[in-house]
């Protein structure tokens, strides 16, 4: 068995077949759920409405899909510099310890929420400058230093929560006083638990996708990702490109756990993010690095964590089956990627 | 000749990628002791064909019989096994290892005993003797000569009983006198009853060792003859389907200095030489050529006048001033033309559309971009000009790069290079790999360049091209640069001598 490149892959290849992925991660899942000695076609379906099933439920996969919209959005800039920002966990909490820190008293309304956005995303494109400097200076490989500081974050996060802050009226609990009325991100409608972070992410999002596809930044980063030898060659600053990158990347993240805080939350927590960071990998994977593709995609695993947890509540399947959903997902779709371009010759 | 003598046969190999026929129909048959030249531009489908044969790829229809055999299909091993040995363009040896380790990698078994190294050493020592290819068997293939690895290359065929030697492109590294030595082995090799398949551009290579040539064209035969019944011209018609004639260069009028290097040095990059205080000027009207072995310089000289590298020590002038700050985007803003060696890795972007490639290196010109935003549709526009004035084969502007053929890709670096108006063009192996057409296309837009004012850089390992094209030569021997030579006052073997490192004033 070999394989062979094809030069221009048709378009029914390059959509048949990651709608073929899908296909096969629902087979998968529902063999999966057999196993578990459930209905295959039930659970499938309690998921579907646990995720969308009601107003209640679409809600809350929106609000889950707004954070990682945001650090989907920084791992496919990133990655598509070829920049292996695998820390947007740590920038995520950058900019939840930024919302904490401005949006308990510091400052007074109406500038609060613009200046706390602003300098958690700061705060963020800040923790990943330290790998990225060391990266371009020294060549370290990036892949560990940005890993590494996840923990170092989080192991941070639990020093503030047990420390300077930590919320005198929280019973002994490691959390952060609640953020005062003024920083909180206002609820896009009065009654609907979705908050103007989803919104945010959205606009982020498109914004992105225009840096991307029509400003001399973003072919910068694009051509950098494609090939450095040639775009070095072409007269790009290829380190400066994947400076700016990096910071642009970091402050996505930021936003998320920025958004979490502001928007969902209202305090900080060690537990405030169950890996969005990491998920972000996936979401970015999944959306092939495209920004509006992210939007799809985190919606998508979103959906899968909304709608397992009540699938779980209904059926008795563990959760974790949502996680082994995601990445057959995953798995299937760089499957579908790699066939997009290569063609499998037996003999 | 008999057909018990046949000891290759190719049967109606037919090969598709997609939409593209690569191989249709090929039949060839190779003779005991026979020198056959395969003939064909670039994407004739010469490099799929060798690829079937030699078992990397799988053909759709059609099959590969050796000594009367039948070769099971994409298996290298078989390949080898049945006595074909296969001395590719660019080199499969280990660095690292001697001569000798290069040579028996793979043929060990296991647990080879200590008399094996020795026997193996005493057969590599008289295939050496036999075949005229004197290389110290003890010495690391990294300090070997590039002549010298293509020696172990064939040794290594030889010494797993090869029958059949097929070289890619085998003389495109050498400087002529290694080319002779080169023909002399082959004919060595035919006396003893072994086939030769030679793969070649080089039209007067062809007639001066090969005894039959097929020529290849969109991946068909169009033609078999025997070189004693042909000449360079007709075999160059059949390659391109008609007659193609090379762009003849008269003088022109010489003006000023444009740029000038004056005893510059740069470090060497690993085996790569780099500069030893090399002098150079580059007037206006003049092409300049630069001939040398591949390796010997001439890449840290492009690298320098692309503004890939600075000067470690002397100095670089640009119409009399030094430039500040010397960078890629420097070179541009200066209005240097930078073609450079490597149109895939370094030229283009595989995955970019041509609008992309076309403005890879001038988006930040005020005519693509304002205030950060770049005007696709201005690029578009520019990317439609160069398509239509440069002739290239394209599906459109919104088509990526990668889907384009050689020649077709050197055509939009070519167009986006000098629709600017440059006036310094460095023109790094401008037509390597190409065909005939594109090549002639190439040389008469630099000469149409110099022409109209532009002092042109050429840097070549063909000999040929150099000569032809030149006003003014120079020779690179291990990153020192000789004096220029006038066109016409040095003949090619006196060129090689300075090729091989004599003539210097520091040499041994």
């Amino acid at each position: 068995m070999r394989l062979e490149a094809i030069p221009a892959p048709a378009l029914s290849r390059r959509i048949g077949l990651p709608v073929l992925a899908l296909v096969a991660t629902v087979v998968v899942a529902s063999v999966l759920a057999r196993v578990a000695g459930a209905d295959p076609f039930a659970t499938l379906g309690l998921i579907v409405t646990g995720a969308f099933g009601s107003k209640f439920a679409a809600l809350e996969t929106l609000n889950r899909a707004t954070p990682l919209i945001f650090t989907g959005l920084a791992v496919a800039v990133a990655f598509r510099a070829k920049l292996w920002n695998i820390g947007a966990e740590a920038q995520l909490y950058a900019g939840a310890i930024v919302a904490v820190l401005l949006g308990t008293g510091a400052l007074a309304a109406p500038w609060v929420l613009p200046v706390s956005m602003l300098v958690a995303m700061l705060a963020g494109a800040l923790v990943l400058l330290g790998p990225v400097m060391l990266k371009t200076r020294l060549g370290v490989d990036e892949v560990v230093t940005t890993l590494l500081l996840n923990f170092v974050m989080l192991l941070f996060v639990s020093y503030l929560l047990e420390g300077p802050l930590k919320d005198p009226m929280g019973m002994g609990w490691p959390k952060s006083p609640a953020l005062v009325k003024e920083a909180r991100l206002p609820r896009i409608a009065t009654g609907l638990r979705l908050h103007w972070g989803f919104a945010l992410a959205l606009i982020a999002a498109l914004g992105v996708w225009l840096i991307q596809a029509r400003t001399t930044l973003g072919f910068e980063m694009r051509a950098v990702g494609a090939n450095p030898a040639a775009a070095r060659f072409a007269g790009m600053p290829v380190n400066g490109v994947l400076v700016k990158t990096a910071l642009l990347s970091g402050g996505l993240a930021a936003l998320a756990g920025w958004s979490e805080v502001a928007g969902l939350k209202g305090h900080l927590s060690s537990d405030l993010s169950p890996g969005f960071g990491y998920t972000g990998i996936i979401v970015a994977m999944l959306a092939l690095l495209h920004p509006l593709g992210v939007v799809v995609s985190a919606l998508f695993v979103a959906a899968i964590f909304v709608g397992s947890d009540s699938m779980s509540r209904a059926a008795g399947v563990p959760t974790y089956i949502a996680d082994m959903l995601l990445a057959t997902a995953l798995l299937f779709m760089v499957l579908a990627l790699a066939l997009t371009r290569y063609r499998v010759v037996w003999k | 000749m008999q057909a018990q003598d046949v000891v290759l046969r190719l049967d109606r190999i037919t090969k598709r990628f997609g939409a593209l026929t690569a191989n249709d129909g090929i039949s060839l048959a190779l003779h005991r002791g026979e020198v056959v030249a395969l003939l064909g531009e670039n994407g004739a489908g010469k490099t799929t064909l060798m690829n079937i044969l030699f078992g990397h790829y799988v053909a759709d229809e059609g099959g590969v019989e050796v000594m009367g055999a039948a070769l099971p299909p994409g298996n290298p091993r078989a390949a080898l096994a049945a006595g074909v040995g296969m001395v590719h363009q660019h080199f499969t040896l280990a660095d690292n290892l001697t001569v000798l380790e290069n040579i028996r990698l793979g043929t060990e078994g296991l647990w080879s005993r200590g008399t094996a190294r020795a026997t193996g050493r005493a057969k590599v020592d008289r295939l050496a003797r036999d075949f005229g290819l004197a290389v110290d068997a003890d010495a690391r293939v990294g300090s070997l000569t590039v002549g010298e690895r293509q020696r172990v290359e064939i040794l290594k065929a030889l010494y797993r009983e090869a029958r059949i030697l097929i070289l890619d492109e085998p003389t495109a590294v050498l400087t002529p006198q290694e080319a002779e030595a080169l023909f002399a082995t082959l004919r060595l090799a035919i006396a003893r009853g072994l086939s030769v398949l030679f793969i070649s551009h080089k039209l007067h290579e062809v007639m001066a060792i090969a005894d039959r040539c097929v020529v290849l064209r969109h991946g068909r035969v169009v033609g078999e003859v025997a070189t004693r019944d042909t000449s360079g011209a007709e075999l160059a018609a059949l390659m391109v389907g008609g007659d193609i004639a090379l762009p003849e260069a008269r003088p022109a009028t010489v003006g000023p200095v444009l740029l000038r290097l004056a005893g510059v040095s740069t470090p060497d990059q690993g085996a790569a030489p780099g500069l030893k205080a090399v002098s150079l000027d580059l007037r206006a009207g003049q092409i300049t050529g630069l001939a040398g072995v591949s390796g010997n310089g001439q890449a840290a000289l492009a690298d320098l006048i692309c503004g890939l590298a600075v000067p470690q020590s002397g100095g670089l002038e640009l119409a009399g001033a030094a430039p500040v700050r010397w960078t890629p985007r420097a070179a541009i803003a200066a209005g240097i033309a930078r073609i450079p060696e490597d149109r895939h890795k370094t030229g283009t972007i595989a995955d970019f559309t041509l609008t992309e490639n076309a403005v890879l290196e001038g988006y930040w010109r005020p005519g693509f971009s304002r205030r950060g935003l770049i005007d696709w549709r201005a690029a578009q526009r520019f990317a439609e000009g160069i398509i239509a004035r440069y002739d290239v084969r394209c599906p459109g502007p919104g088509a990526r790069i990668r889907l384009l053929s050689g020649g077709n890709m050197q055509k939009l670096i070519l167009g986006r290079v000098l629709e600017p108006g440059p006036q310094i063009i460095l023109a790094n192996q401008p037509v390597r790999g190409l065909d005939v057409g594109a090549i002639a296309y190439v040389q008469s837009q630099l000469i149409a360049a110099r022409d109209g004012g532009a002092a042109v850089l050429l840097i070549s390992e063909d000999l040929d091209e150099i000569m032809g094209l030149a006003d003014v030569v120079h020779v690179m021997s291990e990153g020192r640069l000789s004096p220029g030579f006038a066109r016409g006052t040095k003949t090619a073997a006196e060129l090689g001598l300075w090729m091989a490192g004599e003539g210097f004033a520091d040499a041994a």
